[in-house]
C-alpha cells in the first residue's frame, strides 16, 4: 500500500475530486493547509500598509491506494490539478505498513 | 409643535443611534480576531454609559441654560428635571424637547465610541468604561454647549459647525490621540502584521454610518425643511466624491483600489461635510469629498512617520477630516459668508476644541492610568483581550478548538480554561510580515533564487 499526498490550489480540489472517482478511488481526506514552495506569497496593502503574506492557502489531498494504483492515481491527480501557473502545488508517495478499517477490524490491502 | 419637524427628529435620532453599531461593526472588523468583540463593546458600552448620563446631568451640562461665559449649562434639568412632553425648542413652529434631547444624546454617544479605534486591542474594558464616562463629562458636554447652545462661545462667535465637525470629529481625534500617547503602542506595532480580519464587516459598518449619517446631518436641521434636503444632498456627493479621492490616491501610490479604501474614504468625507450644512452648495460639497478622502488617505501613513500607535487611524480620518471639513466651510460657504474672515473663525474654533480636548483627554487618560492602570496586562494583550475581559470568543472555530462545555456540568472549569476558539488567529495571519516600502521586493527575489521548499 501507498499514501498519495497532495498539496494543490484550493480552487483545483473539485477537478482532482472527480478525477480520483474517475480513477476508482473511493476514500479520501481533506484538509485546509498553508505552505509557500517557488511562487513565494504575496502582497496585500491595508491603508498603506504593505504586508508580504508567506503562506499561502492550498489544501492537502491524502489518499490511500494499493501499489499498482499509486503511479495511475498521482497521474490523475496531477492532470487535474495543473494550471501551468507558479504555486500548483506538489504531489509525493510513501510506503504504508498496516492499514485497518476501523469498523471491521479488516488490514491490509482489504482495508484500503 | 410642527407635527413632520418632529417625526423628522425623531426618525433621524433613530438613525444616528444606528450608527454606533455601524461604528462597532467597522471597527471590529479591523481588529484581529482576538480582540473582535473587544472592539465590538467599546463602541456597545456607549449606549449603555451615555444615555444613562444623558438623563442624569448630560443634558444639562451640555443644554441647560448657559452658567457663565459660554462654557457650560447649568444645573437647572439635572435629571431632565423641568422639561415635559410639552416644553418646545427650536423649529419654526417647535419640536418637543425630548425629540431634541434623544437626538443630541444620539451625537453624545457616538463620539467617544469614535475614540475607541484609537487604542484597538489593548485597554482594559473597566478602564475604558470609566474613562468615557469622565471624558463625556469634562470634554464633550461642555464642548457641545460652546458649538451648539445658543450662549456658547464658540455659536456667539459665529463658527459654522452645522452637525459636529468640531464637537464631535475634532473633539474624538484629538482626544484619541491623547489616549494613545498615555497608553502607548500595541505590542509588536510597525513588526507584526496586523491585517484586518473581517472586511466584509468593515464594509457593513460602513454602509450603516452611511445611512445613519442623513440623520445625523440632515437631522441637524431640525426641520424638515429646505436646510436638510441641503444637507442630505451634500451627505451623498461629499461621500462618494471621498471614496473616488481615496481610492484614486491608493491605486496611484499602492497600485490597488481596496475595499479598505473605499470604506475609509466613504467615511472621510462623511465627516468632512458633517460641519458644512447648507453653507455650501453641491459642488462645494464635491470639493470638500475629494480633499477629504485624498488627505485622509495619505494622513493615514503619519502614524508610521511619527509613530504613535492610532491603530484604527482615528487621526488620520476624524481629526483631518473634521479639520479640512471645518476649514473648507470657511472658504466655500455661500451667500457672501465665506472669506477670510470666516476662515480666521473656523480656525478659531478647531484650534479651540483641538487644544482643550488634548489637554484634558490626556489629563483624565493618565489619572485613569494612575488610578486603575488603563492598558490590559500584556499577556492578555498577546492572546487577546476577547478572553481576558469578556470570557469568550468572536468566532467557534470548534472542530478544532474542543468543544465548549457548561460550567454547570464541570464546576471547575475557570472562563476560557476549555481552550475553545481562543487560540486560532491569535497571533495575527500565520507567516505575514509587515514591511515598509523600499524592501518590497527583497523576498521575491530570494524566493526565485533560493533554495527549493516543500509544496
Amino acid at each position: 500500500m501507498r499514501l498519495i499526498t497532495a498539496v494543490v490550489k484550493p480552487h483545483r480540489l473539485d477537478e482532482v475530486k472527480e478525477a480520483l472517482r474517475s480513477a476508482g478511488v473511493r476514500g479520501l481526506t481533506v484538509t485546509e493547509a498553508s505552505g509557500y514552495g517557488r511562487q513565494r506569497g504575496h502582497t496585500e496593502v491595508y491603508r498603506g500598509a504593505e504586508y508580504t503574506i508567506d503562506l499561502v492557502p492550498k489544501v492537502r489531498i491524502e489518499v490511500l491506494v494499493e501499489d499498482d494504483d499509486a503511479e495511475q492515481v498521482i497521474e490523475a491527480i496531477v492532470k487535474a490539478a495543473r494550471t501551468g501557473k507558479i504555486g500548483d502545488g506538489k504531489v509525493w508517495s510513501v510506503p504504508v505498513d498496516t492499514a485497518v478499517r476501523v469498523r471491521t477490524g479488516e488490514r491490509g490491502p482489504d482495508a484500503v | 409643535m410642527n407635527g413632520a419637524d418632529t417625526a423628522f427628529v425623531l426618525i433621524s435620532a433613530a438613525l444616528v443611534m444606528l450608527m454606533t453599531p455601524g461604528l462597532a461593526f467597522f471597527y471590529g472588523g479591523m481588529v484581529r480576531v482576538k480582540s473582535a468583540l473587544n472592539m465590538l463593546m467599546m463602541s456597545f458600552i456607549s449606549l449603555g454609559i451615555v444615555s444613562v448620563l444623558w438623563v442624569l446631568y448630560g443634558y444639562s451640562l451640555a443644554f441647560g441654560e448657559d452658567s457663565g461665559a459660554g462654557l457650560v449649562g447649568g444645573l437647572d434639568h439635572l435629571g431632565l428635571a423641568g422639561i415635559d412632553a410639552g416644553t418646545l425648542t427650536g423649529g419654526r413652529t417647535g419640536i418637543p424637547v425630548f425629540a431634541f434631547a434623544l437626538f443630541q444624546l444620539m451625537f453624545a454617544v457616538i463620539t467617544p465610541a469614535l475614540m475607541s479605534g484609537a487604542l484597538a486591542d489593548r485597554v482594559k474594558f473597566s478602564a475604558w468604561s470609566l474613562f468615557i464616562t469622565l471624558w463625556v463629562t469634562v470634554v464633550y458636554f461642555p464642548v457641545a454647549h460652546w458649538v451648539w447652545q445658543p450662549d456658547g462661545w464658540l455659536y456667539q462667535l459665529k463658527v459654522i459647525d452645522f452637525a459636529g465637525g468640531t464637537a464631535v470629529h475634532i473633539n474624538a481625534g484629538v482626544g484619541g490621540l491623547a489616549a494613545v500617547l498615555v497608553v502607548g503602542a500595541r505590542v509588536g506595532f510597525k513588526k507584526d502584521p496586523m491585517r484586518p480580519h473581517s472586511l466584509p464587516l468593515v464594509m457593513l459598518g460602513a454602509g450603516l454610518l452611511w445611512f445613519g449619517w442623513f440623520g445625523f446631518n440632515a437631522g441637524s436641521a431640525l426641520a424638515a425643511d429646505g436646510t436638510a434636503a441641503t444637507m442630505a444632498l451634500n451627505t451623498q456627493v461629499a461621500t462618494a466624491a471621498a471614496m473616488l479621492g481615496w481610492l484614486g490616491y491608493e491605486r496611484v501610490r499602492h497600485g490597488a483600489f481596496t475595499t479598505l479604501g473605499a470604506a475609509s474614504g466613504a467615511v472621510a468625507g462623511l465627516v468632512a461635510i458633517t460641519p458644512s450644512g447648507a453653507a455650501v452648495n453641491a459642488l462645494g460639497a464635491l470639493v470638500i469629498g475629494v480633499a477629504a478622502g485624498t488627505a485622509c488617505s495619505w494622513a493615514v501613513s503619519l502614524k508610521y512617520r511619527l509613530g504613535f500607535d492610532d491603530s484604527l487611524d482615528v487621526v488620520g480620518v476624524h481629526l483631518v477630516g473634521g479639520v479640512i471639513g471645518t476649514l473648507l466651510v470657511g472658504v466655500l460657504a455661500v451667500d457672501g459668508v465665506g472669506g477670510a474672515a470666516q476662515l480666521g473663525r473656523q480656525a478659531a474654533g478647531a484650534f479651540a476644541v483641538m487644544a482643550y480636548s488634548f489637554t484634558v483627554s490626556w489629563l483624565l487618560a493618565r489619572f485613569i492610568d494612575r488610578v486603575i492602570g488603563f492598558r490590559a496586562a500584556e499577556d492578555d494583550e498577546i492572546s487577546g483581550v476577547d478572553q481576558a475581559f469578556h470570557a469568550e470568543a468572536a468566532y467557534d472555530f470548534s472542530a478544532v478548538g474542543g468543544v465548549a462545555q457548561s460550567r454547570a456540568h464541570v464546576p471547575a472549569l475557570a472562563p476560557g480554561a476549555s481552550g475553545a476558539g481562543g487560540a486560532p488567529g491569535a497571533g495575527g495571519a500565520p507567516g505575514a510580515a509587515i514591511r515598509s516600502k523600499g524592501e518590497k521586493d527583497e523576498k521575491n527575489e530570494k524566493g526565485t533564487t533560493g533554495k527549493k521548499v516543500d509544496v
